[in-house]
């Protein structure tokens, strides 16, 4: 058994630190998140509001007719555990009003059209109440692709990011996120019985022990095989991990310049702040 | 002699010249107020640590305004300033500048700039080409910059070059996390070389580290000075600003140093001469270099089979 160092004392202080530092700098002291009921929206939810206060955190619900009762009250149980300010804005009139016109499309454009008019809720509701939206992809996510591209994959800034799935398991219970949110088997809810284990073909514990050692400790193939991982789940993670390196980037710009923006063109973010 | 030192362990603007040096001025009197004879800032603070294509615009010549300004600040109080250095034939380099009495009395400039991982100093920067003490109204110093250290050349060059104390300014990125630890892994390494750096050579380790966080990389703090004798006499917080003072006893180097005259005994010629045979040497044979590869893999069966 792989052990993931999980300092959770540590990396409680130093995420919060993050929010905090990273939000302020920009001038504004708040954050939306979207709550979806979930273990990784429920801990970037309560990081948030321990670094900016619980007052200038807004959760918001964003339920489709066919999400699981159970997200809801999750979600509710995290705004009442934290005491952020909360919001439900539904998604379903305007779902179904566009696929009223293309009815043929299947679960996975239903699933990545419901997350990105998630993100459009959120980012109108940064603009209004002067917020950054905070994201809750973790890295076990982001290396196999796990998310939808300008979806629930978008954000200003994201305390998760570098934390494996089972890290945030680790994090969620140590920060007081309710046990039946970190208990649960993990789901991104776009259809009925939808789970991420049942659609990856492993389980979370598995691949982040594997994640950790081929990303993090730069193991080779056959170190890995040495390691007792079988080779078919190993090339299946590398190949999931090149195939979705589009999703972790800028798009690519045609390069005709001198100076190009992000080739030739590269300042910090936080350039000026 | 007795010199009483203050570390600012401040969190930059990244790339805002006027902001940072008003941030220096501000702990400039701070440290003029506890009573601090010398200050140090971390690296790189008066223009923030990923500064990337910032650099020409932040660079500051010995000629520009704001080297005047900080001149006039030392007056008082002598300080290190972690800046941007223009080179008359326009190289930028990575530099700790020693001001005193009013007047630039020494400038290092970084030698070790790191191009691995998560840096790339060396696409910005210029290398420094030398490793010197220097000077002081307090006795000798020597300046190196955050990686140098890293390279155990530098302190011992700095260390038969006199210098009692070795100042660090550092912009050192938080990463790795390690259970059971309250700092991260590369905090851990930082307190054990400057311990163990102070313990060898017989002089004062004095680092200074910055915090905050450039896009989402944390700075760890943690400034500290220790002793000849290995001993931490001052401790900055972990991940947040902070402003240490303390008094250190250049006596203690002398005592140290009648105790374990290992600096005395150190052989400069056979160094020299080792050196010189390396040097000529090819770096390491394609034997050696394949034994080192397939080790790792021996090492993971060997642990298995001690498993089971």
């Amino acid at each position: 058994m792989i052990r993931i160092p999980t300092n959770t004392a540590l990396l409680r202080k130093i995420l919060v630190a993050f929010i905090g530092n990273e939000v302020r700098k920009t001038g504004l002291s708040r954050i939306v998140v979207g709550l979806s009921g979930g273990v990784d929206s429920a801990l970037s939810a309560m990081l948030a509001a321990e670094a900016l206060g619980p007052k200038n955190v807004l959760g918001i619900l964003m339920p489709y007719k066919t999400s699981n009762p159970d997200s809801q009250t999750h979600a509710e149980m995290v705004v009442q555990k934290s005491g952020i300010e909360s919001l439900m804005v539904g998604i379903t009139a305007q779902i179904d009003a566009y696929f009223e016109r293309f009815p043929d499309a299947d679960a996975r454009r239903r699933g990545n059209k419901m997350a990105r008019e998630r993100m459009t809720i959120l980012y109108d509701h940064s603009a209004r109440w002067n917020a950054l939206v905070i994201g809750t992809s973790n890295k076990t996510e982001l290396l196999l692709g796990y998310g939808t591209l300008h979806g629930d994959m978008a954000s200003a800034i994201n305390p998760l990011g570098d934390l494996y799935k089972t890290q945030v398991w680790a994090l969620a219970e140590a920060a007081g996120v309710p046990a039946v949110i970190v208990g649960k088997e993990p789901s991104a809810d776009l259809w009925l019985g939808q789970t991420d284990e049942g659609e990856l073909g492993f389980t979370y514990r598995e691949v982040d022990q594997l994640l950790y050692l081929m990303v993090d400790q730069r193991y080779t193939k056959p170190e890995l095989i040495t390691a007792g991982f079988p080779e078919r789940f190993v090339d299946d993670v590398a190949q999931r991990i090149m195939n979705s390196q589009f999703k972790r980037r800028l798009p690519v710009i045609a390069k005709v310049s001198q100076r190009t923006i992000d080739r030739d063109f590269r300042y910090s973010r936080d350039w000026g702040k | 002699m007795s010199i009483r030192i203050a570390i600012a362990q401040i969190n930059p603007k990244l790339g805002d010249l006027r902001a940072n040096l008003e941030l220096y001025e501000e702990n400039i009197v701070r440290a003029a107020e506890q009573g601090a004879e010398l200050l140090t800032f971390p690296e790189l603070s008066l223009t923030g640590y990923f500064l990337r294509d910032t650099v020409p615009s932040v660079a500051l010549t010995m000629k520009s305004v704001e080297i005047a300004k900080l001149k006039t600040l030392s007056r008082n109080l002598p300080f290190i300033a972690g800046m941007v250095e223009e080179s008359a034939d326009h190289r930028f380099f990575n530099a700790a500048v020693y001001f005193e009495a009013g007047e630039v009395r020494h400038v290092h400039r970084k030698v070790y700039l790191p191009t691995y991982g998560m840096f790339d100093e060396q696409r910005y920067f210029a290398r420094g080409d030398r490793v010197r003490a220097f000077d002081t109204k307090f006795g000798r110093l020597a300046l190196l910059i955050c990686e140098d250290l890293w390279h155990p050349s530098t302190i011992y060059l700095a260390a038969l070059d006199g210098a009692l104390a070795v100042i660090c300014p550092s912009a050192s990125p938080l990463r790795g996390i390690v259970d059971e630890q309250n700092q991260d892994d590369n905090a851990r390494y930082w307190e054990m070389i400057n311990r163990a750096y102070a313990e060898t050579y017989s002089l004062f380790m004095i680092y200074g580290n910055r915090c905050g966080f450039e896009d989402g990389v944390g700075f760890w703090g943690g400034s500290e000075i220790v002793d000849p004798f290995g001993q931490r006499i001052a401790k900055g917080k972990y991940y947040e600003e902070d402003f240490l003072v303390a008094e250190i006893a250049l006596e203690s180097v002398r005592r140290k140093r009648t105790m374990s005259p290992l600096l005395r005994d150190e052989d400069l010629d056979l160094t020299i001469n080792e050196l010189m045979r390396i040097r000529e040497r090819p770096a390491v044979s394609a034997t050696a270099a394949k034994k080192l590869n397939g080790s790792k893999v021996q090492r993971i069966k060997a642990a298995k089979k001690a498993k089971r």
